[in-house]
């Protein structure tokens, strides 16, 4: 479904990603992992269309975005890192507005926004302002904003940072009822344990570059299980992978 | 597209009204500023007590015709006048406390009298002027109405009294040594051996100087020009004018510095990731900011209409056209501010900065004229002048439609502009 090949991008001297290559097919969730500054994020802006590679291409079935107004920009959604979420506004107001930009009106937005709101569990919270909610209460509807137009394909740009495990829980339940309908899933995040759960398959980028594109399982096996017995963790790969100097 | 568009109006539109500080400072703020200033300027019509400048006067002189200006000064409605020493006046005007103070110096009335028949006169008498150079407008003002009192003491002792009679025969008897050539001394010797019996005949008549024979050659008949005879001036329809302008463009920089915040929360991203085009966005922002800028110039005009009795005397499709181009303009002003600046906090800061200086030079805090001439050719370039002129064209002055043509023209041409260069520099992508 989402296929990209040798995607490549650099800020002046700074080459963000280089090479990146991976594919997504339908009703499976693909993890994207790295530490700060690998590139995940700029990845996902690039499929997202927020701006352009310097090289290399993202097909959607086999097709390319021309331009800003592409309708096949419609077939990805995207949740940001960010709480993109109008705080004066109602949860409703919110939708209403993001359905909009997708051409959704009517009882077509009234029924993409209800089908939004159950899933993330703000249906009774509707047209409440988004500043009193909390912040997994925001995680969850800035989910729903996402998922308003019906997309194929969403993008998860660390969808769970800060929010209490209830939340956490709550939202992979969301996103493995979204797999089970056939949605293709990128993943970004930090937490090894949220990959472990929801992903089929993992891709690890480190400076930019995509060092490790396998299975959870296959990725166990890249590292000698410790001595004593003890079980290989998807940190301990991870950090061969990309080694233990920090990045910040 | 028309969906994305609409909802990105309705969207700003909400986001404004939910945001009472920013309705306050639109609506609210300039009406109160506005009602303010044409108070303090001027009344709606009714006669209200002109503003006065203040005088210090040290008479050192003492003479009868020092003291008839003195006395004369002190009447006029147009001066507050305080008597003082000359170094107090001078400590006044240091301090502030007076804009003017006016020396009269020992001998002033006897040399005035004398240089007032000798065109050849040797030293004529200085009269000393102090002023505050922050106020210098008011200097002119005070050296104006000096120069009509002096005139009228001069001229009356020089005809009546008897410090001119005097002077007349001073003058008569030193017109033998004077450097005139022979056939105008004779002329001048004659004139003033009239005026020496002229003189003697009204002292005769009536003590000097009960009764003037000498004034002002003329009167004045002040008129404010407005839109028709019987409209008296309204200072509300200028400063409504000039206030609704400076706070709409400040609501305007707040419109553009939300875009920047949009960004700074990640809602860009989203607004970009969707199949909208970019035109789309900006038109929907530049539209939502029209709509602001509309609403607030017609409720502030709305409310000096019905509450202050400003009247729009020209052409009311003029001041709509004038109310739109300007919206227009601080609309794509905002839009502007978004694409040029970095940061909130930078834009803060600019268009603080910037607003302030368009709308001084644009004739909403300071009279133009009180500008250097080649300041007041630069504020053809600045936005706030064309529309102040085109809203006093149409309230107040009650120019026809054609006066509203080359405003609005301009105006338009601004938001043209404006609107070109914030789509060229707008940064797109995100990082």
């Amino acid at each position: 479904m989402l296929e990209i090949r040798g995607l490549r991008k650099a800020f002046g001297s700074v080459v963000a990603v280089d090479d990146v290559s991976f594919t997504i097919a339908p009703g499976q969730i693909l993890a994207v992992l790295g530490p700060n500054g690998a590139g995940k994020t700029t990845t996902v802006s690039m499929i997202s269309g927020l701006f352009p590679p310097d090289a290399g291409e993202i097909r959607i079935d086999g097709q390319v975005s021309r331009s800003d107004t592409d309708p096949i920009k419609r077939r990805i959604g995207l949740v940001p890192q960010d709480l993109a979420l109008y705080d004066e506004l109602t949860a409703q107001d919110n939708l209403n507005f993001f359905g909009a930009l997708h051409n959704l009106t009517g009882s077509a937005l009234d029924h993409a926004m209800a089908a939004a709101l159950t899933l993330v569990g703000l249906g009774d919270r509707m047209r409440d302002r988004v500043k009193t909610f909390s912040g997994g209460m925001k995680r969850r509807l800035n989910l729903a904003a996402g998922l308003l137009h019906d997309p194929d394909i969403l993008l998860l740009d660390e969808p769970t940072v800060g929010v209490d495990p209830q939340s956490r829980n709550a939202i992979f339940d969301n996103l493995e009822q979204l797999k089970d309908r056939g949605k293709a899933l990128l993943y970004t995040t930090h937490y090894m344990e949220e990959a472990e759960r929801l992903a089929d398959r993992l891709v690890v980028i480190d400076r930019g570059t995509v060092v490790a594109n396998d299975t959870l399982e296959g990725l166990y096996a890249r590292v000698p299980k410790p001595a004593g017995g003890g079980r290989v963790t998807l940190e301990s790969v991870f950090l061969s992978l990309t080694g233990k100097s920090l990045r910040d | 597209m028309l969906t994305p568009f609409l909802a990105i109006v309705r969207k700003d539109l909400q986001l404004f009204f939910t945001d009472r500080r920013a309705v306050i400072l639109t609506f609210a703020v300039p009406i109160a500023i506005a009602s303010f200033m044409g108070s303090v300027l001027s009344g709606t019509g009714r006669q209200v007590q002109r503003a006065r400048v203040t005088v210090a006067i040290a008479d050192e002189d003492g003479s009868t015709i020092s003291r008839s200006i003195v006395a004369g000064v002190q009447k006029d409605d147009s001066l507050t006048v305080t008597m003082a020493t000359a170094a107090d006046a001078r400590e006044r005007v240091r301090k502030g406390v007076t804009s003017v103070a006016l020396i009269i110096p020992p001998g002033f009335g006897a040399g005035a009298g004398r240089s007032f028949f000798r065109p050849d006169a040797p030293a004529r008498p200085q009269l000393g002027v102090l002023y505050d150079p922050s106020r210098s407008a008011e200097v002119g003002m005070v050296r104006g109405l000096f120069t009509e009192h002096a005139m009228q003491a001069v001229g009356q002792e020089m005809f009546t009294g008897a410090t001119g009679r005097q002077t007349l025969e001073e003058a008569l008897n030193g017109l033998d040594a004077s450097s005139l050539e022979p056939e105008r001394k004779q002329r001048l010797r004659t004139m003033l051996n009239d005026i020496l019996q002229f003189q003697q005949t009204a002292s005769a008549a009536e003590p000097a100087p009960a009764r003037g024979v000498f004034s002002m050659p003329y009167t004045v008949n002040e008129e404010a020009v407005t839109a028709r005879a019987n409209v008296a001036y309204n200072a509300y329809a200028h400063s409504m004018a000039g206030m609704a302008i400076q706070f709409l463009l400040f609501a305007m920089a707040n419109h553009g510095i939300e875009i920047l915040l949009e960004r700074q929360r990640g809602l860009w991203k989203r607004l970009r990731s969707a199949p909208v085009s970019r035109y789309v966005i900006l038109a929907g922002k530049a539209a939502s900011g029209t709509i602001i800028s509309l609403s607030s110039l017609l409720v502030s005009f709305a409310f000096a209409i019905v509450v202050l009795g400003v009247r729009i005397e020209g052409s009311v499709i003029g001041f709509a056209a004038v109310c739109l181009a300007c919206s227009l303009m601080a609309a794509t002003l905002g839009v502007l501010v978004a694409a040029l600046a970095n940061s909130p906090a930078t834009a803060r800061g600019l268009t603080t900065f910037g607003i302030l200086m368009m709308v001084m030079l644009g004739g909403a805090w300071v009279p133009m004229f009180l500008f250097p001439s080649w300041l007041q050719n630069v504020t053809l370039v600045v936005p706030v002048r064309w529309a102040v002129d085109g809203l006093d064209a149409m309230t107040w002055r009650g120019v026809g439609l054609s006066g509203a043509v080359a405003p609005t023209l301009v105006l338009l041409g601004f938001a043209v502009v404006f609107g070109a260069v914030a789509l060229s520099r707008f940064r797109w992508e995100e990082a």
